[in-house]
């Protein structure tokens, strides 16, 4: 607007600044994946020879053949979108059926109940603790401590709380009038108008389940069956780090052909390509829900 | 008389008494929502509170928590005794002051030129690319990190030598020195778009009038940008700034855990990382509890005092 009317030597250097370094930022993002992306593409004995930047030089799809014969990383793959499916609809129901009750304002113990929830924000019992506690509930070693530990976000329920704060009342009056019960309210009119910000709420949980590794690493190392995808893949990176080859036993006379590094890459493509797949959707949705959430707190 | 005025009293008790559980049995799908949720908030985020008993005690997980022999501070006591955990505190710090002071400072710049861009194509494709990262596993990220610092063939590596800036690879994995500083540059490549969202929806609040106003008054862009769109963003920048003072000593291990190698742990060991290999790795139950006391307090301790500057410098409080 203000450049149509008049723009100076100064306005359009600065403008130009402005895209090279858009530019530059997109460059450094994009890059490491590119890359990524064309050595797990590429033959694994001419990727030894360096110099590949973000097309393969030899193609071919053997790298990603290796891995998915590798028994680990299929039962990881198995469970990560098994959690990631599930441990999401538990999440979004839950957090909209708990933000649901908070907001009614006629409800008798929505005000201890907040104040339940608020303190939590401020302690957490940490690291030790917690780990006593799913060993003292018989998590450890389950496919069970992935989900139920994680069945709520504090924070998610205060984001579909706000939102519900802005629908308006009147709606729940009237299907009050017409007879309808708090649950078929909450399942019949709240849900469907709260939409977009559960598929914010959505997104944030399945990236959450999809990436973490930690809790796999601290309860079920020693339980194989149990293991997910990021850990498989943290593994091949802690194990390459060193300098020992990631080893399956299911899979060593494949592994001869191709090396730990091109196996490295197609993994990471592997974890990497279903939240690239997603995100982009589900952008308009996540900023609103972000700046919803920041406002709240 | 006073008989009387006892029955009414009484009469009116239960009758609230009534109306109370009249109305908790009109609600009740409300409590059915809502209960179970409470009890398992209860057990996964009070329960482990309760949990910092095992800190003043010689935990033994074959006993019951309450049958335990106390040992009072003697933890805490061999924890400030013990070197390392001043090298751990140093690094904790040093990161997390490193990732505070670039992670909000870039963030703004960064959102401040998405502001002023024109062309709106350009703008949400910049945008969309700089989430990206955000939704990447920090197991993904310290993959693609250790590949473009590697030795043999790692771009940045490349990128200085092209450049005449160094003629030999430089070890940036290997180096202690450097480790602070990939992981705060890993950070702010993960982070910086995602954090910059909250920057950009205050500057679209800012009330375009302001801007008109200023500029029949004559202002130019950089002053409009460093009048207005500036201190509009000023509270949510405060807000977000305080709070994560807060997370100073908890700024979490994954990166240290996932970027570090034992070459450069004097460097790379934070708090939780410490906490883990004593109280899991070792079993030192007691001992890890204790440090994770320690950043708790600290944690609450410095948003109460970054809070306290803020009231006292702007007369408004966050908290």
């Amino acid at each position: 607007m203000q450049g149509t009317i008049r723009r100076s030597t100064g306005d359009k250097v600065f403008d130009t600044f402005i895209y090279i370094f858009m530019a530059v930022v997109a460059i450094v993002t994009l890059y490491p994946f590119l890359n990524v992306l064309a050595i797990s593409f590429n033959d694994s004995v001419d990727t030894v020879r360096g110099g590949l930047t973000i097309y393969p030089r030899e193609f071919t799809l053997k790298n990603y053949e290796t891995i998915f014969g590798f028994e680990g990383l299929l039962v990881g793959f198995k469970n990560s979108v098994i959690r990631t499916v599930l441990g999401t609809l538990i999440g979004v129901l839950s957090a909209s059926m708990m933000a649901y009750t908070l907001s009614r304002p006629d409800f008798q113990a929505r005000r201890w109940m907040s104040v339940v929830f608020a303190l939590t924000m401020y302690f957490s019992g940490g690291l030790i603790p917690g780990f006593l506690l799913m060993k003292s509930l018989g998590l450890v070693g389950t496919f069970a401590v992935y989900i139920i530990p994680a069945i709520l976000s504090v924070w998610n329920v205060f984001v579909v709380r706000s939102y519900i704060d802005g629908l308006p009342y009147a709606l729940q009056e009237s299907a009050k009038i017409d007879g309808a019960n708090d649950w078929t309210i909450f399942w019949k009119i709240i849900l469907p108008l709260c939409q977009p910000v559960l598929a914010t709420i959505a997104l944030f949980i399945a990236v959450g389940h999809w990436n973490s590794w930690f809790d796999t690493y601290l309860f079920n190392n020693r339980s194989a069956e149990n293991t997910t995808l990021q850990y498989e893949l943290m593994k091949v990176l802690l194990s390459t780090q060193t300098g020992s080859n990631y080893r399956d036993p299911n899979a060593q006379q494949s592994i001869a052909a191709v090396s730990p590094e091109s196996i490295k890459m197609a993994i990471t493509i592997v974890v990497t390509v279903p939240i690239l797949m997603v995100y982009p959707f589900l952008q308009k949705y996540f900023v609103k829900g972000m700046t919803l959430g920041a406002v709240k707190s | 008389m006073k008989p009387l005025t006892d029955v009414t009293l009484g009469a009116g008790s239960t009758n609230k008494r009534n109306r109370f559980w009249f109305k908790a049995f009109q609600q009740r799908y409300l409590y059915m929502m809502s209960l179970p949720f409470i009890i398992w908030i209860f057990i996964f985020s009070y329960v482990p509170v309760w949990g910092w008993l095992t800190a003043f005690q010689n935990y033994k997980p074959k006993n019951a928590i309450l049958d335990q022999k106390w040992v009072g501070l003697d933890n805490f006591i061999e924890l400030f005794q013990d070197d390392r955990f001043y090298i751990v505190l140093r690094n904790t710090l040093a990161m997390s002051t490193m990732g505070l002071v670039v992670g909000f400072t870039v963030p703004v710049i960064f959102a401040l030129l998405l502001n002023e861009m024109r062309g709106q194509i350009f703008k949400r494709s910049v945008q969309t690319i700089s989430y990206l990262p955000h939704f990447v596993s920090w197991v993904v990220v310290a993959g693609l990190v250790s590949k473009m610092l590697s030795t043999d063939g790692g771009a940045v590596n490349q990128f200085l030598m092209w450049l005449n800036i160094t003629d030999a690879p430089i070890q940036f994995m290997a180096k202690g020195s450097w480790f602070w500083g990939i992981v705060t540059a890993s950070d702010l490549w993960k982070e910086m778009g995602w954090n910059s969202i909250i920057f950009l929806a205050a500057m679209a609040g800012i009330d375009p009038e302001l801007y008109e106003a200023s500029t029949v008054d004559g202002a130019g862009r950089f002053r409009k940008m460093w009048h207005i769109t500036l201190p509009g963003i000023r509270t949510t920048f405060m807000v977000l700034f305080i709070l994560s003072i807060g997370h100073l000593v908890s700024i979490g291990f994954e990166k240290q855990f996932l970027l570090g190698n034992p070459l450069v742990s004097d460097f790379s060991e934070v708090l939780d990382l410490y906490a883990l290999k004593y109280g899991i790795q070792m079993s030192r139950y007691s001992y890890g509890t204790a440090i994770g006391i320690f950043n708790s307090v600290v944690s609450i301790l410095l948003v109460f005092i970054a809070n306290g500057i803020y009231k006292r410098v702007t007369k408004e409080s966050i908290i």
